[in-house]
Formats: C-alpha cells, sequence, structure tokens
C-alpha cells in the first residue's frame, strides 16, 4: 500500500471531481414503485452512500444515473450538463459491480486496460496505466492472473482499479462489498475510502450494511420506499435521525416508554433531551441507544429502573448486557467490559438512562 | 512388547486392515462397474480386438485392407462431409435460435416448448424424422405438391435419398441438437459483462468483438464438435432412409453385419466399427477439451 | 454550484408523458423481443412444416380426397390388420421396456453415486468418465461388439426384445447420470446420510426416506430423459434383430408409409408433451442475474 500518491492519482484529482444532481427521479416497475420522487445532489469530490433495505430504491437510482435503468419521470444532471437521454457507454461512469463483473477470458491486467483500448490508447501506453492502477489497488503481484484465479476482494480490487483507469467523472459502486467475507470487506472498504480520497472522484456507493455506510461516507442517504429519507453526515445521521426508520434502521435503539413535557420526555425516572421530529405532549417511545443505557448493580426494586439481568455478551472491546424491567421489556446497554464483567444472570440491577439527546414517536401497540 | 502380542491387527498391520477397510467400501459399487464393464467395455474389447482378428483367431492386420476399397472410402468421405456440412449448418442456426431464446424468460411457456421440442428432434428422432422427409419433399410429400400446384414444376425428388438430401435431413436434427447444447453456455454469461463493457464505454459491436464473442467462443467450437460427431454416429435416419444401399460408414456396418463373410477379410464390421469410434473418440477429445475452458468461463 | 438550465419537473402535476425521458433501454428491449420472435417464428415454421406433413401425408389419398383410411391400424390397434399386429408387438415391447430400462437405470445409479459420494469419492471422475463414454461410442459401433453377447443371453436367456434393456440402461446412462448429478449436487448428501445414520437409521432407510425423497425432481427428469430415448432407440433393436416400437414403425412403414407417417405423428407429438411436462421438474443451473 503505497503511502505517496501516485502521478496518475494527482493527475487524476485535478481532472475530476463534477457535480451530480438526481432531479425527482420516479421509476416503477409494475406494482412497485422502485423510486418515488428521489432527489440527491453530491459535491465535486464527495463520496455519498446510499444506505437502505433491500427494494427502497437504491440500487435502482444508481443504474438511473449509470444509464442502465431509463426513469419514468426526472433527470439525471452531471456538471451541470442533463444526461437523462443520454446512451451508458456515452455517459463516462466508472461502475464496480456487486459480483462476477470481471471479463473471465482476460487476465486482470486486460481487464484493467479494457477502457483504455476502447478509448484508443496505444498497447505500451495501456500496460503501463494499466499496471499503475493495479499498483494503486495493490495488485501488482497479481496482473497476469485470471478472475477464477483471483480470490473476491482481489476481483472487486481489480474492478475499482478498471472503473479508474478511465478516469471517470463518476465513480459508482454497487454493494462492492456484500458479496465478500466480513474480514475482507472491512480492510477493503477502508482502502476504497483511501483511494476514493486520493483521486477526488464524485462517488456514488449503495450499500444495505449500516456500519459500512457510516465507515466510508462523507454524507449517507438513508433510502426508504424510493425516497431518501435523512441524508447527512455519518454523526449527524447516527446522533440525530429525523425520523423513526432512520434511527431504527442506523443502530441499534431501545423503544422506552415515556412522556413529554416541554421537549424533554420522563424515562425510567430520567429526563431525556428529544430531537426535532418527536411529538411535543403526551405519552411517547423513546429510541434510546445500547450506549446511552447504564445498568447499575442494586437499586431498590420498586425504582423505575428495577430490572434482572437476562444475559450480558462480550464483545471484545465492549459489553452488552440485556436487562429484563418489571413489566417485561427487555432493554440493551452497551458499556465497558469491566462492569459488564461483574454481572451475573439474574442479578437484580437498576437500569438507568443517560441525557442523550433521542428520537421519540407515537408508541405502536 | 506385550502390547504387541496382546493387540491383534490394528496397528500391527494397519496397512492391512485399512486396504481391507477400502475394498470394503468398493463393494458397493461393483454392480454398476460390473454392469458397465459387461455392456459396454467388454463390446468396445470386442470391436477393437475383432478387428485384428483374423478367421482363425489369430492377429492379423489385413482386415484392415477393408479401409482401401472404393465404397468404404466414397463411405468414409460421405460421412466426414455430410457431419461437417450438418455441424455447420445446424450450428449457426441453431446458434441463433439459443441466442433468441436466451434473451427470454427461463420459466416462460415459449422456453419451455422449444427446448422440449428440441431434445425431441435432436436425440429420440431418427426413424420418425426419415418419415417427416419423406411426407414433406418425398416424391409425393407436402411440399412436392405445393410446389407442383404454385409453381407448376415437378422436383425430381430423388435428391432427398442424395447427399443434398442427406444434408437436409441431418440439419433437422442438427439444429436442436446445437440449441440443447450451447443454450447453457448462453445462460451462462452475465448481465454484469455487459453492463461493464457499457459503462466502460463500449458499444454493443464491441460488446460482441471483445466480450461475449471470445468468451463464447470455445463454448461454441466445441458445440460444433459435438454436432460432427453426432451427425457421423448417426444412423437411423439414414438406415430408415435409404435401405438400397450403403453411402454412409454406419450404414455401411449394417451391410458387413448382415453378410459377415466376404472373400479375404472376415470382421469387416468390426474394422469400420473401429474407424468410427476411433475418428469420434479424437473429435469428442476436442470437444471435452474446449469444454473445459468454456465451463470455467461460463460455468 | 452551477445548476442544469431549464425548468425542473413538477412531478404530479405534468402529464408524464411530457417529462418522459428517452426509453434507451426499452427500446433495446423491445428490439430483442422482436428479434427473438421472428427468429422464434422461422425455425418453428421449419420444425413445423415437416410435422403438419406428416399429418397431410397420412391422410391423403393419390386422388387428391382425404380421409383417415391409414389412420385404421393406429386407431384400431386391436385388429387383425398386419400393421395392427406388428404396431401392437412393438408398442408394448417398447413399454415394457422403458420399465425395466428405467427401474434398472435407478436401481443401479441411485445407490452407486450416494455411496460413491459418501464413501468413495475418488471414483466420482471415472464414474463421470464412464457415463461419458456411450456418447463417444456410437450405438452402432456398441452393436458390432453386442453382437456376440447378445447371442450368448439369446440361448441363456430368450430371444425377446425385453433383453435389450441392459444396452438401453448403458445409452441412457449420459442422460441420466447427468441428471442425477445434477440433484445430489443440489442436496448435501454427505450431511443428511450422517445425521440419518446418527439418528439410527440403516443404509436402505437413507437411500429410500432420505435421498430418494430428496432428488425427486432430478430422478423425474432423469426418468422422462430414459423414456423418451428409449421410445425413439431404433438402432441397436433393429441391428440385433428385436422389435420395438421404432422397428414397428420402419417395417409399417415398408408396406404402407402413410400409416408410418401417422405414427411417427403420434409418438413425436407424445415425446414432445413428456419432455414439456419434464421441463417444470428439471433442477436448472440457471443463476439468477439480478443485481
Amino acid at each position: 500500500m503505497t503511502e505517496e500518491s501516485s502521478p496518475t492519482a494527482s493527475q487524476h484529482r485535478s481532472a475530476c471531481g463534477v457535480t451530480v444532481s438526481l432531479r425527482d427521479l420516479h421509476r416503477s416497475f409494475g406494482d412497485v414503485h422502485a423510486l418515488a420522487g428521489m432527489n440527491l445532489d453530491l459535491t465535486p469530490g464527495e463520496l455519498v452512500v446510499l444506505l437502505g433495505p433491500s427494494g427502497c430504491g437504491k440500487t435502482t437510482a444508481l443504474r438511473v444515473l449509470a444509464g442502465l435503468e431509463d426513469a419514468d419521470t426526472g433527470a439525471v444532471v452531471v456538471g451541470g450538463k442533463d444526461i437523462t437521454g443520454v446512451p451508458t457507454n456515452k455517459r463516462d461512469m466508472g461502475m464496480v459491480f456487486q459480483a462476477y463483473s470481471l471479463f473471465p477470458h482476460m487476465t486482470a491486467r486486460e481487464n484493467v486496460a479494457f477502457g483504455l483500448r476502447l478509448r484508443g490508447k496505444g498497447s505500451g501506453e495501456r500496460t503501463r496505466l494499466a499496471g499503475e492502477y493495479l499498483e494503486l489497488v495493490g495488485l501488482s503481484a497479481q496482473a497476469d492472473r485470471y478472475a477464477h484465479q483471483l480470490s473476491g476482494g482481489q476481483q472487486q480490487r481489480v474492478a475499482l482499479a478498471r472503473a479508474l483507469a478511465i478516469q471517470p467523472t463518476v465513480l459508482l459502486l454497487d454493494e462492492p462489498l456484500s458479496a465478500l467475507d466480513a474480514k475482507v470487506r472491512v480492510q477493503l472498504r477502508d482502502e476504497i475510502r483511501r483511494i476514493q480520497l486520493e483521486v477526488g472522484t464524485t462517488t456514488l456507493f449503495v450499500t444495505h450494511d449500516q456500519e459500512e455506510a457510516l465507515a466510508v461516507a462523507d454524507r449517507v442517504g438513508v433510502m426508504r420506499a424510493g425516497r431518501i429519507e435523512q441524508i447527512d453526515e455519518p454523526e449527524t445521521i447516527y446522533s440525530r435521525p429525523k425520523t423513526a426508520f432512520v434511527a431504527q434502521f442506523v443502530g441499534l435503539t431501545n423503544p422506552l416508554p415515556g412522556m413529554v413535557e416541554n421537549g424533554r420526555a420522563t424515562v425510567l425516572g430520567e429526563s431525556v433531551p428529544l430531537l426535532p421530529g418527536s411529538p411535543a405532549n403526551g405519552a411517547v417511545s423513546v429510541l434510546v441507544r445500547p450506549e446511552a443505557v447504564t445498568v447499575r448493580p442494586g437499586g431498590a426494586p420498586s425504582a423505575a429502573g428495577a430490572a434482572t439481568v437476562a444475559a450480558t455478551s462480550f464483545l471484545g472491546s465492549h459489553g452488552r448486557v440485556q436487562a429484563r424491567l418489571a413489566d417485561g421489556t427487555l432493554v440493551l446497554a452497551q458499556m465497558p467490559t469491566g462492569p459488564v464483567a461483574e454481572l451475573a444472570v439474574g442479578d437484580s440491577v437498576t437500569v438507568q438512562v443517560l441525557p442523550v439527546a433521542a428520537l421519540a414517536t407515537r408508541p405502536t401497540d | 512388547m506385550t502390547a504387541e502380542l496382546v493387540a491383534p491387527a490394528p496397528t500391527g498391520s494397519g496397512g492391512g486392515r485399512l486396504s481391507r477397510r477400502n475394498l470394503a467400501a468398493l463393494l458397493p459399487t461393483l454392480p454398476f462397474f460390473v454392469f458397465v464393464a459387461v455392456f459396454l467395455l467388454l463390446p468396445t474389447i470386442i470391436v477393437v480386438v475383432g478387428a485384428f482378428q483374423d478367421r482363425y483367431g489369430g492377429f492379423t492386420v489385413h482386415n484392415l485392407t477393408i479401409l482401401t476399397t472404393g465404397s468404404v472410402r466414397s463411405a468414409a468421405w460421405w460421412s466426414l462431409s455430410l457431419s461437417a456440412l450438418s455441424a455447420i449448418s445446424g450450428g449457426v442456426i441453431g446458434g441463433l435460435l439459443a441466442y433468441a431464446l436466451a434473451t427470454a424468460k427461463i420459466s416462460g411457456g415459449l422456453r419451455r416448448v422449444v427446448v422440449a421440442a428440441c431434445s425431441v428432434l435432436a436425440q429420440f428422432g431418427g426413424v420418425m424424422l426419415a418419415f417427416a422427409f419423406i411426407a414433406t419433399i418425398g416424391r409425393t410429400g407436402m411440399v412436392t405438391a405445393l410446389i407442383r400446384s404454385w409453381f407448376g414444376t415437378t422436383i425430381d425428388t430423388t435428391w432427398l435419398y442424395d447427399f443434398k438430401g442427406l444434408v437436409l435431413v441431418y440439419s433437422y436434427f442438427q439444429i436442436p441438437l446445437m440449441v440443447i447444447v450451447f443454450l447453457p453456455a448462453l445462460d451462462g454469461i452475465r448481465e454484469q459483462w455487459r453492463e461493464a463493457t457499457e459503462t466502460l464505454g463500449g458499444t454493443t459491436w464491441v460488446y460482441w468483438r471483445r466480450v461475449a464473442g471470445p468468451i463464447l467462443a470455445p463454448a461454441f467450437i466445441s458445440s460444433l464438435l459435438l454436432l460432427f460427431a453426432n451427425a457421423f454416429s448417426a444412423y437411423a435416419t439414414a438406415a430408415a432412409l435409404i435401405s438400397q444401399s450403403n453411402p454412409l460408414l454406419a450404414t455401411q456396418i449394417r451391410g458387413a453385419l448382415t453378410n459377415e463373410v466376404t472373400a479375404d477379410t472376415t470382421n469387416t464390421a468390426h474394422v469400420l466399427a473401429l474407424l468410427m469410434v476411433i475418428i469420434v473418440s479424437l473429435v469428442m477429445t476436442g470437444y471435452a477439451v474446449l469444454q473445459r475452458r468454456a465451463s470455467r468461463w461460463l460455468g | 454550484m452551477t445548476r442544469a438550465t431549464g425548468p425542473l419537473p413538477d412531478a404530479g402535476r405534468r402529464p408524464r408523458d411530457e417529462m418522459r425521458p428517452p426509453q434507451l433501454r426499452r427500446r433495446r428491449r423491445r428490439k430483442q423481443a422482436i428479434f427473438r420472435w421472428i427468429v422464434v417464428a422461422l425455425v418453428m415454421l421449419f420444425f413445423a412444416i415437416p410435422m403438419v406433413a406428416l399429418l397431410d401425408f397420412s391422410t391423403r389419398l393419390r386422388n387428391g380426397t382425404r380421409n383417415w383410411v391409414s389412420w385404421q391400424p393406429i386407431v384400431h390397434l386391436g385388429s387383425d390388420d398386419p400393421a395392427s399386429v406388428e404396431i401392437r408387438a412393438g408398442l408394448v415391447n417398447s413399454l415394457w421396456l422403458v420399465l425395466v430400462t428405467v427401474l434398472i437405470m435407478l436401481v443401479l445409479l441411485v445407490p452407486t453415486m450416494t455411496w460413491v459420494r459418501l464413501r468413495v469419492p475418488a471414483l466420482r471422475r471415472p464414474m463421470e468418465f464412464i457415463s461419458l463414454l456411450p456418447l463417444t461410442i456410437p450405438a452402432v459401433v456398441l452393436v458390432v461388439g453386442l453382437a456376440p453377447i447378445y447371442r450368448i443371453i439369446s440361448n441363456a436367456l430368450s430371444i425377446s426384445s425385453i433383453w435389450l434393456c441392459f444396452v438401453y440402461v448403458i445409452l441412457v446412462l449420459p442422460f441420466a447420470y447427468r441428471a442425477l448429478d445434477a440433484g445430489l449436487d443440489g442436496i448435501d448428501v454427505k450431511t443428511l446420510s450422517e445425521a440419518a445414520r446418527s439418528l439410527g437409521s440403516s443404509w436402505t432407510t437413507v437411500l429410500w426416506r432420505i435421498v430418494l425423497p430428496n432428488i425427486r425432481s432430478a430422478v423425474l427428469s432423469a426418468c422422462f430423459i430414459s423414456m423418451a430415448l428409449v421410445f425413439g432407440e431404433f438402432t441397436v433393436a433393429s441391428l440385433l434383430g428385436r422389435k420395438n416400437l421404432q422397428t414397428a414403425i420402419f417395417i409399417v412403414g415398408q408396406g404402407d408409409a402413410k400409416t408410418a407417417a401417422a405414427l411417427a405423428l403420434i409418438v413425436l407429438a407424445f415425446a414432445v408433451v413428456l419432455l414439456f411436462v419434464l421441463s417444470f421438474f428439471a433442477t436448472g443451473r440457471r443463476r439468477q442475474n439480478q443485481g
């Protein structure tokens, strides 16, 4: 993994970085509305992740941007030009697919050089550039291997090099890590982010893995039912979700009953500030994150947060406790490993909610 | 020391116990292999050995001189060119049909019916096909009659029983066979390759010239080889159409089987069969080699 | 940040058609569909004409009128017409042959293939190779070598056509093996049988109650293909001097080509229906390329 940027990459950086705009896209497949008025703007050089459950339309949006799908209505604007009617092969966008996209009859080098060949580069120049991009993704040694001789992670790196080699105006990644092993996934996502920052291409990245989204993105767009529900920096998405869906899709939540008054809710005896978007009064369900919950041994059995330990788990860097309240609700708390280790199943404990701003919704029964 | 005396076989003759277990494991597979040995390998051996046996059972290569006679040479030539021509025509047309089907829904009715029809016509139709062609372009065939009533000309239908007719009839079952053999390869083409080509800036022509074409080439050629072998081995259709002569190697065997004893060569049928099996084996080896490459890319 | 010129689409207010971007993908899909239908139509015509001709030929008289006279021996299968007798004999033989061949094929292949997967994986390659041999050794060639063997069988057992079953099992081997192989690949035989054995079942039970039910569609596949092959087989039967459905068609054809044509049509149609139904059971290997 090279520390200094290669000459190619800095050439790249100065050349790229355009704005991308998806304007009010609609796309239906029969009765299914894959896109229902989707709007998205990307600033130059930005990496935006579209995150959502399957069927939310994130892949469709990506494919409409690539030209692989037609939108029913709406426009795609790149660098100020409306390219809605432009065929895929003229859009100059590099795309990395989820799997199986390497040409099986070509070596890694030939795969990467393919786009260059189509742009009329000479054989010597092709080999040189392909070699540079393979080095960028750390696969110089595997340049003469075929797809079936490469591991999943290696294949995806070649796919990335191939997409970058044509110095595209936009980089598109369609769940590039979903087909890989967990460990390779984590390693590769960091590399993808590093490379993207180095070359500076505006990038759209689609995934259903929220940890992945938070880790690589400049901004995360959470999608549901064909629309973006919230688009913000990862930190904001996590700590200030605008809707219950976003709060529950990204990270874990404990829905705990509470009463609202003056913009705060009383949950298990504690006063918790509420985020905008929560109901203004009455009984609510407050979505509390596990790391905003602590469990202390002992405490009065009649207190609001009295509970018994149902299970504990050790997750390496932190621990989790499942505690059952008097009314039967299970609460999940995330704490440092020390305090967790001291708890045993069946212990009487007190569950306390920390005053971290949380989102509340009307309770659903 | 005492342990060795007391403990029986297990570690002492470890190798022996192990191989006894291996043999025991092989036992249940015996019925299959014995069956195949008797009804597949034994006949093949009989053919090979018989080609080199004289009337008294001794070894001789004299039987092979049958291969130099005019009738055998012409039959070999007919068989080879018939197989080649029908393989090419079947390959091209069948390939197009397979491509048309590959773009259809896999569970759709159209594809099912066409594939079912192809399965029947490709492999199980010999005699029935012969009658179908007699009914179509024979002397009193439907198309013959139609041509007569539309254009007023009476075509000389004896060509059906000649080389050209055989090419036509053989193409008739080669096309479906091509569909069956080549369709899985076409199914193996991944959408992503097309899409990747497009995002990299390639047109449809580029896609076929540099991606799909080269990828499908081994599968296509191996299918052609299979078609060749199939036509070369075919017997039923020719036997049903042509009973008065033996223009192909396959029907020459028929002749040889029905009159075994000729002047100075015995086991003519064996020699002809040996020749056939050598040619077909060569072609099928080529098929297997290409098929391995094809399945690596498309499997 | 630059903005695109032109009005932004006002969704829901303007009629959809005005705002519709060029539908390039849909156009290509439509072109593909047209091409597909044209090619398929042309080739179907090519296939259909001889079938129609069979029907036409079998019902046409020399003077141009049409009747079903040639179909009589088939329709009245029980009659004393020599053609009917011939067809009856051939049909009965073929039916028995189908039954016996399929049975032997299943009994021979399913246990052996299961066992090889479980205990002797080294034999898998040889078995696969052997199963492909009949494709490389033409039936015509096989017959030459089989002649002496069948002479022995004729003396030891009988000259009945039923003994063709042995050869037929060899002939269906490539197709049946491939179908069963695909089916067994689809289930984890090792795990299932180990689970069954750990629960105390015998090998017969494992085969009968665990393996077979789970490869049902593959077994059906193998059976149907074998059926079609046995019904259509002519070469071996004819050269070994036995009688089956196809030799019956041939012999009838020497007397009256029209009746033979009618019979050919029926059998072909039946086989197509058979394999059409089969396609609902086949374990397809196509990958779903969505996403």
